[in-house]
């Protein structure tokens, strides 16, 4: 493969912002037909390269080539223009619009400004079809799930004749037969000649379709390697040290029932769940994306209503639901997607870390910043948040010190029960284990912990006892030492199977 | 007015900050200097205080509007409000014969009872705050008409005091606008409700995550807001020594431009009272220096129009730059 000229090379970019080097030297070249995978820790600088090369960012020093030409991205037009295109995290999809219009976005065929809709669904569909993508053309994007809607992204992106693909973190949100499908098209792709960035923290999909792998830093990228490198030197070479255990879970003993969830149902959503949560105790739900993990966690919590069903905080039942109810029982929700539902993204630490706790800290309607300012400073320091002050704003720190805010201010609150809905997603190795620990110190301080995950190993490495849903039911209940990925799997399945089956 | 800066660092480094942080403060200072060369009459305490009474309705209506821009909201009805309220205060104390201060009391309590009725259609009909706040402004405009019959109503002395001058030289609207400045900046920065207009105006539903009942604090944001209006209304027909039911026309413009100059975002989350204390002063200033060039009124509209994009578009290009 290395014979082949670089379609693409980068060599010793930087990147500097206001007090911080985002990045501080990064090399690394991309042939036709390869997949190469960009590898770090969040914060590594991923976000950053990319940016530079989809000309969203323009690089202080180091060169861009392409085609061994040297190149200047002034903007994504330009990058464009040379064939590079880029599936960033967030779609930039028009949902509104139809998936041809989309594909075709600004550039619908058009007679004196009046667009030709059968010709425009017909070029989309050719290019739809190249990504495996058969559905009517007319289809307004809204009304796809988010796998198809990135297939939107990718016919977009080949239709532009794209010949390098940068995608950031494309399987983050896909079920597993979603990613299934995912690689075989980019495999696909690259027997086509197409050369792919791909970044992902799942080390698993890194092997089955990378080739090469670049690994970040701090800003640096610190080596190439071959895909097939074992996990243990990839996560060395990531966090610059070995991670013992990638799953430190300190057992102890379990006490009282803290939370005890009885007949709850909510029409369409779940039924029948009942479930117990102990002190000292991390209970796990797993499922299939779909199953109604996030739906029971939030009706717990009181983010949502339900039709029938007690939920019951040491003892004490409570008719009447509602968050602030929740919250006053002691239970805490830290919810699925930081960004829209945990964090208010252009406030400081500070602010973030008091919300829980700015009604305690208010007296006659005035509010003892003083306090909350305290707090946070502790919180900060006791969660090793980095970030230079309290004051800093949240939307500037790396994924994994974003999620440890949206802890930090429940934990502040101190929880009964702690209700997490994937803890760790999009946080990178170093802090996903930095997160586990929290969860520990919870429960040997005698609270309690109800998780939900689709991140399976997690579920199986960190939970004492693991509920396992399908379709809005509970279908079985796995203890720590009888769970594997299999039986995990089993169970999440065989409910689906037997439901078709009427 | 107070600011949040740490008091420890030295004024000139202060001075300097705020500056910065703000650039209406510049071109307010700029447009000061200007006027100061162009006009021997604009640096008199006499034109000085005049313009602090040409700013204060409008800062007063801008300072309850900022509490509703910072949650994400918008108010249209403030002006429309601000009449009703004086034209019930005259109409309470005229025609209903009810003491001064109760038909006072009665036309601040119109203006909350608009705004509550304002956040009770955002937060539990889910109309969007354009759509509920333009619907009172219509409604707010109307019901002084007919209170009034078109016609303007008289008040009792007492609501004139709110127009007159302390001293000989000092404007009692002048005094108002700057307690309710203080007040604001409080409001903003240390109470509840001021800390849930960020929260809620950043991430609406962080915030309703996090505990805070969105809804509950709406209704006290838009009540706020349409308070703050009822006292602009009453300085207004103080200065005017009558309840006008068509004063204040259009004002709401004016105290969203007051607001988005002072460095707000109208997609929420950010906003200080300080900011839009001065977005309101470079208002009256440039009426005012306008007026003193004489310069005819069709011509200061086009300027100001100008001003307000160039304020947000230096703004938005400095935030860029950063």
């Amino acid at each position: 493969m290395s014979q082949a000229p670089p379609l693409l090379q980068v060599e010793g970019l930087v990147k500097r912002f206001p007090g911080v080097v985002a990045l501080g030297g990064v090399s690394f070249d991309l042939v036709p037909g390869e997949v190469h995978v960009l590898l770090g820790e969040n914060g590594a600088g991923k976000s950053t390269l990319i940016k530079c090369l989809a000309g969203v960012h323009q690089s202080d020093e180091g060169t861009i080539m392409v085609d061994g030409k040297p190149v200047v991205l002034h903007g994504t037009a330009d990058a464009e223009r040379l064939g590079i295109a880029t599936i960033h995290q967030e779609f930039n999809l028009v949902t509104q619009l139809s998936v041809a219009e989309n594909v075709l976005l600004g550039r619908q065929p058009r007679s004196a400004g009046i667009i030709k809709p059968s010709e425009m669904n017909r070029v989309a569909a050719q290019a739809m079809a190249k990504v495996g993508l058969t559905i009517d053309p007319r289809t307004p994007v809204s009304s796809l799930g988010v796998a198809r809607q990135q297939l939107v992204e990718i016919a977009k992106a080949l239709s532009l004749d794209a010949r390098i693909l940068i995608m950031d973190e494309p399987t983050a949100a896909l079920t597993d037969d979603e990613v299934d499908r995912l690689l075989a098209l980019m495999e696909e792709l690259r027997s086509r000649g197409v050369a792919m960035v791909f970044i992902s923290h799942h080390l698993d999909e890194i092997r089955r379709i990378g080739d090469r792998v670049t690994v970040l830093r701090d800003g640096k990228s610190i080596s190439t390697v071959p895909a097939s490198t074992p996990t243990h030197e990839l996560v060395r070479l990531m966090v610059g040290r070995s991670i013992d255990a990638q799953y430190p879970r300190a057992r102890g003993e379990v006490g009282d029932v803290l939370l005890s969830v009885e007949a709850l149902t909510a029409k369409g959503r779940f039924e029948d769940i009942n479930l117990e949560v102990r002190a000292g105790e991390v209970v796990g739900l797993a499922g299939l994306v779909g199953a109604g993990r996030t739906e029971v966690l939030r009706a717990i919590f009181g983010a949502d209503a339900f039709d029938t069903g007690t939920v019951t905080v040491k003892g004490k039942p409570s008719r009447r639901r509602g968050i602030a109810r929740g919250i006053e029982q002691g239970l805490g929700l830290v919810p699925e997607d930081r960004k829209h539902q945990g964090l208010v993204l252009g406030a400081s630490v500070a602010d973030n870390m008091g919300l829980v706790l700015l009604r305690d800290a208010t007296r006659a309607g005035v509010v003892n910043l003083g306090r909350l300012a305290e707090l946070a400073r502790r919180g900060v320091e006791s969660l090793r948040i980095r970030t230079p002050n309290t004051k800093a704003l949240v939307k500037n720190l790396s994924g994994g010190n974003q999620q440890k805010v949206v802890m930090g201010k429940w934990l502040l609150a101190d929880p009964t029960v702690l209700l997490l809905d994937e803890p760790t997603r999009g946080v990178d190795v170093g802090a996903k284990v930095e997160i586990y620990n929290l969860i520990n110190d919870m429960t040997s301080a005698g609270r309690g912990v109800l998780m939900a995950s689709s991140d399976l190993p997690e579920v199986i490495g960190i939970c004492d006892r693991i509920l396992v849903m399908a379709q809005g039911r509970i279908v079985g209940e796995l203890s720590h030492e009888e769970a594997t990925q299999a039986t995990v799997m089993a169970l999440a399945v065989q409910e689906m199977e037997s439901t078709r089956a009427h | 007015m107070p600011t949040d800066i740490a008091p420890a660092s030295p004024w000139s480094s202060r001075a300097k900050e705020t500056l910065g942080q703000n650039g209406a403060l510049g071109a307010l200072v700029v447009l000061g200097i200007a006027m100061a060369i162009l006009s021997p009459v604009f640096l008199t305490p006499q034109n000085l205080t005049n313009v602090g009474t040409q700013a204060a309705v409008v800062a007063i209506l801008a300072f309850g509007q900022t509490f509703v821009i910072v949650s994400a909201g918008i108010d249209l009805s403030v002006g429309s409000v601000a009449a009703l309220s004086a034209i019930v205060t005259g109409y309470g104390a005229s025609n209903l014969g009810l003491p001064a201060w109760i038909a006072i009391l009665l036309g601040l309590a119109t203006g909350l009872a608009a705004g509550v009725v304002n956040g009770i259609l955002i937060s539990y009909g889910r109309l969007p705050a354009f759509i509920a706040t333009m619907a009172m402004l219509s409604v707010a405009r109307g019901l002084a008409l007919v209170l009034s019959n078109g016609i303007p109503v008289k008040v009792p002395a007492e609501v004139a005091f709110f127009g007159s001058t302390l001293g000989g030289w000092l404007p009692v609207p002048l005094v108002i606008m700057v307690v309710l400045g203080v007040l604001a900046a409080f409001i903003l920065n240390r109470t509840y409700v001021g800390r849930c207009m960020y929260a809620i105006g950043g991430n609406e539903e962080a915030a309703r995550l996090s505990g805070i009942n969105v809804g509950r604090q709406k209704l006290i944001i838009y009540g706020l807001s349409a308070t703050f209006a009822a006292v602009a209304g009453l300085v207004l027909a103080g200065r005017l020594a009558s309840g006008q039911p068509q004063a204040a026309a259009g004002y709401e413009l004016d105290a969203i431009a007051a607001v988005v100059i002072g460095g707000a975002s109208l997609a929420g989350g950010t906003g200080r009272a300080f900011g839009t204390f001065v977005g309101a002063l470079v208002l009256a200033v440039i009426r005012n220096g306008l007026n003193l060039l004489n310069v005819s009124s069709f011509w200061q509209q086009v300027v100001i129009g100008i001003v307000i994009a160039l304020a947000v578009l230096t703004d938005t290009l400095r935030r860029k730059s950063k």
